[in-house]
């Protein structure tokens, strides 16, 4: 009981860090590098070619 | 009291036609909707449903604090725009010129869920259906997400049936709570920042896509100077008995689960103001500011300045707002939400706050912002690529992209909640427990004496004058168990309105 309870309770507030990005995972270990970098090589081939017009040409009109 | 919180998603998507000089969107969008009509006609058995929408009850200038105030320009219902009604009872239809499909009323956040993907199947399936239309070379090309990166943004809608009786302004403390801290899971991401004057230095990611255009607390307002809480005022239903919440804060989500936590979660709170059971209000100094604050906080430890002078993180918030409703649950139980799928809410509401408290890349099989923070991570530290690279802003627009083929959130390993079979059903079949199964089959058993649709009716031409109008105004009447059986023996529409006494 007193465990579900501590599980449910916010964690403390961390120290103020410099945030430049959100926190690095501590399970960032070579199993999780690698993943990713299987999912880029896969991904590579169906990026836009030319990123850079594509997101100049991506122009919505407003909804709601 | 609490009424059943029949909810459903109304979702704007962007739209681009790519091999071609320029595009007109309302061309586009009507283009791609009446492509998917047609596919539907081509390969059907029967005659299919071209039937309209009638708009003859909408009211969407009445405002929820008093009579019909206006909003700012005349509501620009655009009656000779494609606007079609389907047979799994969503409506589809070009709206300020995006397409844009609403589900139908769904009796909990799990049907929402199954009918949401059910929409991305229609509009993946509509492109296909325009690309063999379109000149070679040519194809439109759709996304499910709220921003172009150049201050245009559409929205991602949610709509709750409350009880009418609930004071409007117990809505707004306890929405405006919710709306502005559940962005830690219901956010979908977005590189830099849309707001007036924010650096791409100062907010390089932020966690959702609407916060930047948020600017008022309440009002009436859809497409600029947009309120937290919005005021519109239309039910679709006994406008004596019931409330529409209608919510315009929310993202787009790619992640199942987090659809169903953003539906289901807000779905018991509302349930809960119902019933005066929160207690605690956390009224935030400036809920405008506090929306912002949040997206631009990657590490969730910013803390948000309170009415009193406190301030709290938002996670507190929304682990505050868990433990009312785990108590709500077991004083009130949770019919009014689905007992089942409200339990499993619960659950993953849980989940999802351990973890993001403990390190939000756990959540990166649950929420957009964190499964796609993570690949532009990777994709940043492998090419040596800074935030102002357009290769990274490109990836963050296909994480959105509806193409099965392109599409980057499909290769993420998101948790689904849904299942193939169900999704395919949920194409052409309505949910079986709101008014919105009355409606669907309906449309699929005699859509040609079907001249008109609402939310709340179906207008028949059975041959005689007048024409007929079923009235729908009860969200909840109009299931299978109701009307299941009458529609299976019914031959014909008139027999139908003969023994519906109409």
């Amino acid at each position: 009981m007193t465990e579900r309870e501590q599980k449910r309770k916010p964690a403390p507030a961390r120290t103020d860090e410099e945030v430049v990005e959100a926190p690095a995972t501590s399970e960032t270990g070579e199993k999780l590098k690698a993943e990713m970098d299987d999912l880029l090589d896969e991904i590579d081939e169906v990026l836009e070619t030319n990123a850079e017009e594509f997101v100049r040409s991506y122009v919505q009109k407003g909804g709601q | 009291m609490s009424v059943h919180k029949v909810c459903g998603i109304e979702t704007e998507f962007g739209i681009m036609l790519r091999g071609a000089g320029e595009s007109n969107p309302v061309t586009a969008s009507s283009l791609l909707i009446n492509a998917y009509l047609s596919d539907l006609q081509a390969t059907a058995v029967g005659p299919t449903p071209k039937v309209g929408w009638d708009f003859e009850d909408e009211q969407p200038g009445n405002d929820a604090r008093g009579a019909n105030v206006g909003p700012a320009s005349p509501p620009e219902i655009e009656t000779h725009l494609v606007n079609a009604v389907l047979t799994n009872g969503a409506r589809y239809y070009v709206d300020h010129a995006h397409p844009e499909l609403s589900t139908p009323e769904c009796a909990d956040a799990r049907s929402v869920v199954v009918w949401d993907k059910a929409a991305e199947l229609i509009l993946q399936r509509s492109m296909r259906a325009a690309r063999q239309m379109l000149p070679e070379g040519q194809e439109l090309v759709v996304h499910k997400n709220n921003s172009d990166g150049k201050a245009n943004s559409y929205g991602c809608h949610e709509n709750y049936l409350m009880d009418r009786s609930t004071p409007f302004h117990q809505i707004v403390v306890h929405a405006t709570a919710h709306f502005v801290t559940r962005q830690i899971f219901t956010g979908s991401g977005k590189v830099g920042s849309e707001a007036p004057g924010v650096s791409r230095t100062e907010v390089p990611f932020q966690i959702t896509q609407r916060a930047d255009f948020f600017e008022a607390e309440v009002g009436l307002e859809t497409t600029l100077k947009r309120p937290i809480v919005n005021t519109r005022d239309e039910p679709h239903a006994d406008a004596q008995k019931y409330r529409r919440l209608h919510v315009i804060t929310g993202d787009a989500n790619l992640s199942e689960v987090a659809t169903y936590l953003k539906v289901g979660t807000t779905a018991i709170i509302l349930a809960m103001v119902e019933d005066d059971a929160i207690g605690e209000e956390f009224t935030f100094r400036s809920p405008v500011q506090a929306m912002r604050r949040v997206s631009y906080d990657l590490t969730l430890q910013r803390p948000l300045e309170r009415t009193d002078g406190t301030s709290i993180r938002p996670i507190e918030v929304q682990w505050a707002l868990l433990e009312k409703a785990q108590k709500y649950a077991e004083t009130h139980g949770l019919d009014m939400v689905g007992a089942e799928v409200g339990a499993e809410v619960l659950d993953l509401w849980e989940g999802v706050l351990t973890d993001l408290d403990d390190d939000p890349v756990k959540c990166a099989d649950r929420i957009d912002w964190v499964a796609k923070h993570r690949l532009l991570q990777g994709y940043r530290e492998r090419h040596g690529a800074d935030w102002t690279d357009p290769r990274v802003a490109a990836m963050a627009l296909q994480y959105h992209d509806l193409r099965p083929e392109r599409s980057l959130a499909q290769r993420l390993g998101l948790r689904r909640i849904t299942n193939d079979a169900e999704v395919e059903r949920a194409v052409s079949a309505p949910p079986d427990d709101t008014r919105a199964y009355f409606r669907g089959r309906c449309l699929a058993k005699w859509p040609e004496a079907i001249v008109a649709a609402n939310w709340d009716s179906l207008v028949f031409d059975i041959g005689t004058d007048p024409l007929r109008r079923v009235p729908m105004m009860e969200p909840m009447r109009g299931t299978a168990k109701h009307v299941g059986t009458l529609l299976d023996e019914c031959t014909t529409p008139a027999e139908l309105l003969a023994r519906l006494g109409t």
